[in-house]
């Protein structure tokens, strides 16, 4: 697919003080439309933060520029709900959007049947329901995806499975997609560029540079390397 | 008097069915023991008014509210535990309420009765439980998607702090008017036992707001039966058919989860 050069989002000088403490630091980067840009760091690096400040619900100094008329689509890494009360998937996915034309057409995107649609939250699997969130994402018809941590609770199988996804949504339909991740070597197979970022931007660049020893062992504070996937063994290149 | 008999029994049952609408979100947003101790907070109001005698609901409608303003700026301004702040509030209001109370209407006031009820409080009664029925109905996903997520909720538009403060002044209003039938110390476990019930059988939305207000109806249809001809105390009995519901409910629990 080729793809436009056109900047999908700029985020300039960037800071985010909650109490006293600045959990994000003069934080500069752009992504590309279309782009996937992975974001990796340690614990309390301030991935969620930053995530919350981009999609407005956190106050900030600094410039966040969106392309005109982006609709965001936002994966939270986890609901503020227990996942045993009586809400069926469908109660979930009516509370963002009532049409029913548009949940059909985002359970399809995310591969989801719609029988599991009556079902409680709480009785779908870990995957299901990390795609029920995509499909709730999706909902709005957004141009710019946002994960956290999208794997949170899923098992190693369906681990690769919710990246395949994620993956194909960027191929299918063109989405610029943020990406939070712990998964290193999911990570170097999937994204176009990676964000190092402990409070501030350690690194930003094209995953085969970022992906060092040397760097990582500075984001991480320790040694840390992985296996490398060829990265296009599996996938073809994107571009 | 039959007719204000008559008036009583049309509101009981209209109360019973917004509370128990708004108790199913209380529920699911985790403030059903807030909801207990913010009926405490009626009685300094209750207590006034039956002191100088004017209106004993209005009363207790006026320190309620400023009781849930007042929680909700705390919640929203500080960081400070709310489960602490409403205890003291609560356990205040109680000591407080019960020392200015005039000592014979001290257990009506704690746990309600049927007293007598003119035309207009009927009235208002009435309209303000539609309000708190049609606030619910209409704003359900809203409330759905400000309780899975309020981040989420935020970025499709909705403003989360005003729509809490809609909730809780929704919640104060249904409180008051439980108040004359339950009084202060039983109204909160009506907000507590018809979504308890709803939580154990229902799969959806939908179904936990259908059955907490047909749990609430039932109890308090129940109660208002058994009161009259067994002359017995409204509150109590009414909270214990709820309790015997509860029961017989877990016999029919859905074990999917």
């Amino acid at each position: 697919m080729e793809k436009q050069s056109a900047t999908a989002l700029s985020v300039k000088n960037l800071t985010v003080t909650l109490g006293n403490e600045k959990v994000l630091d003069n934080l500069s980067f752009e992504v590309a439309t279309g782009e996937s840009l992975a974001i990796i760091g340690p614990n309390g690096a301030g991935k969620t933060m930053l995530f919350r400040a981009l999609i407005g619900v956190l106050s900030y100094k600094g410039k966040i520029s969106w392309a005109p008329k982006t609709t965001i689509g936002y994966v939270p890494q986890k609901l503020d709900i227990e996942r045993n009360l009586p809400l069926s998937l469908l109660d979930l996915l009516t509370s963002k959007n009532n049409h029913r034309h548009s949940i059909t057409a985002s359970l399809k995107l995310v591969r989801l049947k719609e029988n599991l649609l009556n079902r409680p939250i709480g009785a779908l699997s870990g995957g299901q329901f990390q795609k029920a969130l995509i499909a709730f994402a999706l909902l709005q018809d957004p141009r710019v995806l946002l994960f956290d941590e999208p794997t949170a609770g899923v098992d190693t199988p369906g681990e690769e499975h919710i990246y395949e996804t994620i993956h194909r949504l960027q191929e299918e339909k063109g989405f610029t997609i943020l990406l939070i991740s712990h998964d290193l070597s999911l990570v170097y197979r999937y994204a176009d560029k990676v964000l190092c970022l402990n409070r501030e931007n350690l690194c930003f660049g094209e995953p085969e540079v970022i992906m060092a020893p040397e760097i990582l062992g500075k984001l991480y504070g320790e040694e840390r390397s992985f296996y490398k996937h060829h990265r296009h063994d599996i996938f073809p290149p994107i571009k | 008097m039959i007719q204000a008999e008559f008036y009583n029994i049309i509101l009981a049952l209209f109360m019973a069915v917004a509370s128990g609408l708004v108790s199913a979100f209380a529920l699911m947003r985790k403030m059903t023991l807030a909801s207990d101790v913010m009926s405490h907070i009626a009685l300094p109001g209750l207590g006034l008014a039956l002191l100088y005698g004017f209106n004993p609901i209005l009363g207790g409608a006026t320190t309620l509210i400023l009781g849930v303003l007042l929680i909700w700026k705390i919640e929203a301004v500080s960081g400070i535990n709310t489960d602490a702040v409403i205890g003291v509030i609560f356990a205040v209001s109680l000591a407080i309420g019960t020392l200015i109370t005039p000592q014979e209407d001290i257990i009506e006031a704690l746990f309600g009765g049927m007293s007598t009820i003119s035309l207009w409080e009927f009235i208002i009664g009435v309209i303000a439980s539609c309000l708190v029925i049609a606030f619910i109905l209409k704003k359900r996903r809203a409330l759905t998607l400000a309780l899975v997520s309020k981040d989420l909720a935020k970025t499709t538009g909705i403003n989360t702090e005003r729509l809490n403060l809609y909730f809780l002044l929704i919640f104060a209003i249904t409180i008051v008017l439980g108040l004359r039938y339950l009084g202060v110390l039983l109204m909160g476990s009506l907000i507590i036992i018809p979504p308890a019930i709803a939580r154990n059988l229902a799969e959806d939305l939908n179904g936990m707001l259908l059955l907490s207000a047909l749990a609430a109806v039932a109890a308090m249809a129940i109660g208002l039966f058994l009161a009259a001809n067994y002359s017995l105390a409204l509150g109590p009995v009414v909270i214990g058919v709820a309790g015997v519901i509860f029961l017989a409910a877990l016999f029919f629990q859905k074990n999917n989860i």
